[in-house]
């Protein structure tokens, strides 16, 4: 089971590690990150494998979400479904 | 495989276009409640509620969470009452209405829809009763929808029925003059009612229906208005593509909460009902799309054109997104739901005669209008005959949720806020039809050869 964390906001130090520390924190394994700066906007996706989590799926949205709000970042925790079937028939 | 452009639209649709799930709604089947004590049976039709639905809003949030997006109703249909109410005929049907609140609060649903009557062809035990106590059951409750179908295409137009209708809508709106006449938004008649439709108020859960199942109604208009909105210049085929497409991918986002829901309920999935629900909300109205496909304001000729031709586009785009499509399906046009109906309203260019032409091309039907307080029964009963016509000819549902504004007139505003909204009161004609609507009757059901 994967997941997919999608970081937009205003580029500050450290965002890259305070969002992979959580990740690192309840088991969830990073796979794959996908990153651009364009100016001094920070957008970020990180694709994360769920299946050894140690918490439950909504600490994670609810450890992002108020980490996002702390850093004055928007931060989006969702599980991958929701794009597979959006997008794929 | 997921790519960047994808995950970035999916977020893009929630957080700026308020796409959302309207609703999750879990029908139950209470024939199995029924006792002709009439305690027993409101005990009987608690615990089985609370037994079914007692986890609803609870699994409704966690898949909020997992998926990120908002399920903003969670709800309950229920069988017809009046089914249960013919066993006990002495007694007073709001019992039933007063259990299903208590039932409603302990669940922490948004609204149980079922108080219920199905007269098409005429009466049987308990409807009457029914009918007679729905303005008191609105009154005293909060959270329950009523629904009364009185036609279909293949029996006909109850006009008895229309006739009571016509005197309950009034009186129910009375009753609740104090609290902007709250009760009568909370009140539906029908003709083709259907018997998986997941939205309020017309909610019921069918006897054709299994014990207990889970529907979903999706919603999505500012997503494709937006859409619509990135090709000024493409022509009406073209924008038929663009919302067949984005009504693919919002039907697929009801299908898989649908299907997740009814996999952590342990309950079967019943139906996505591919529905553009608007709301108050800046950014999610149906007349904006029609605005957005070249009309100056939804209301003005030419809005029954794109209505038909977006109704039909979403139909068509969400049926292959979705395993099993019921309910309603279609474009919804309530007027106090909707910010550019409430314009539109306000500004005289969408008129009552207006939105009954356009309730012949979409879904349901004359929904959450105000009209004049001094409005006569009959006329409530004229306007509903009416409207049953269209759907009994057409094959279609078709509703009337008229909300009689006791005390006001055309040109003031009854506020509901909330999903429900603030709506403009509409003005109607001062001739009388009441000779025709005192006939009582039935109008025979009508030929479906020599189409013309």
């Amino acid at each position: 089971m994967r997941a997919v964390i999608t970081v937009i906001g205003k580029d500050n130090v450290g965002i890259l590690y305070k969002v992979s520390g959580i990740c690192a924190e309840m088991g969830v394994n990073v796979i794959e990150v996908t990153q651009s700066v364009l100016q001094d906007m920070f957008a970020m996706i990180m694709l994360v494998d769920i299946t050894g989590m140690n918490k439950d799926f909504a600490e994670l949205v609810d450890g992002m979400t108020s980490l996002g709000e702390k850093l004055g970042l928007s931060i989006h925790t969702m599980h991958e479904d929701i794009f597979n079937s959006m997008h794929n028939i | 495989m997921l790519n960047v452009y994808n995950i970035l639209e999916t977020i893009r649709m929630i957080q700026d276009e308020c796409l959302d799930i309207r609703t999750i709604t879990m029908g139950i089947s209470l024939l199995d409640c029924i006792d002709t004590d009439i305690d027993k049976a409101c005990e009987k039709v608690y615990n089985k509620i609370v037994a079914k639905a007692g986890n609803l809003v609870a699994t409704g949030q966690k898949i909020e969470k997992e998926y990120g997006i908002p399920i903003v109703n969670k709800r309950i249909s229920v069988t017809p009452i009046a089914m249960l109410a013919a066993a006990c005929p002495n007694e007073s049907p709001v019992k039933f209405a007063k259990t299903l609140q208590r039932a409603a609060d302990t669940c922490g649903v948004n609204f149980i829809g079922g108080y219920s009557a199905l007269v098409h062809k005429g009466f049987s035990a308990g409807d009457e009763a029914l009918i007679r106590s729905i303005p008191e059951a609105l009154d005293v409750t909060q959270n329950i929808c009523s629904s009364v179908n009185i036609g279909s295409t293949k029996s006909g137009i109850n006009m008895d029925a229309v006739k009571i209708m016509g005197q309950i809508v009034k009186e129910t709106a009375e009753r609740t003059a104090d609290r902007d006449c709250i009760g009568a938004a909370k009140l539906v008649v029908f003709c083709n009612a259907v018997e998986d439709n997941p939205f309020m108020a017309g909610a019921f859960h069918g006897v054709g229906e299994p014990d207990c199942e889970i529907h979903v109604g999706v919603s999505g208009p500012g997503v494709v208005r937006s859409a619509l909105a990135k090709y000024p210049d493409a022509s009406i085929n073209e924008l038929a593509d663009i919302i067949k497409k984005t009504a693919f991918k919002i039907t697929r986002m009801g299908q898989l909460v649908g299907a997740r829901a009814s996999d952590l309920l342990g309950v079967p999935f019943g139906i996505v009902d591919l529905s553009l629900a608007p709301t108050p909300a800046v950014g999610d109205s149906v007349a904006h799309i029609l605005e957005e496909m070249g009309l100056e304001m939804c209301g003005t000729h030419g809005t029954t054109a794109c209505l038909a031709m977006l109704n039909d586009a979403v139909k068509k785009g969400g049926v292959m997104a979705s395993s099993t499509v019921g309910g309603l399906s279609g474009a919804f046009i309530p007027v106090s739901e909707d910010a550019g109906m409430i314009d539109a309203a306000v500004d005289g260019v969408l008129s009552l005669e207006k939105l009954e032409a356009m309730t012949a091309v979409c879904s349901v039907g004359l929904d959450m209008i105000a009209v004049t307080g001094d409005i006569s029964p009959e006329t409530i009963s004229a306007i509903i005959a009416d409207e049953a016509a269209i759907g009994m000819v057409n094959t279609k549902t078709t509703a009337v949720r008229l909300i009689p504004a006791i005390g006001k007139k055309a040109g003031e505003t009854l506020e509901f806020g909330g999903l429900l909204g603030s709506a403009p009161i509409m003005a109607i004609k001062d001739k009388s039809p009441a000779k025709f609507i005192n006939r009582g009757g039935r109008i025979p059901a009508p030929m479906h050869s020599l189409k013309n």
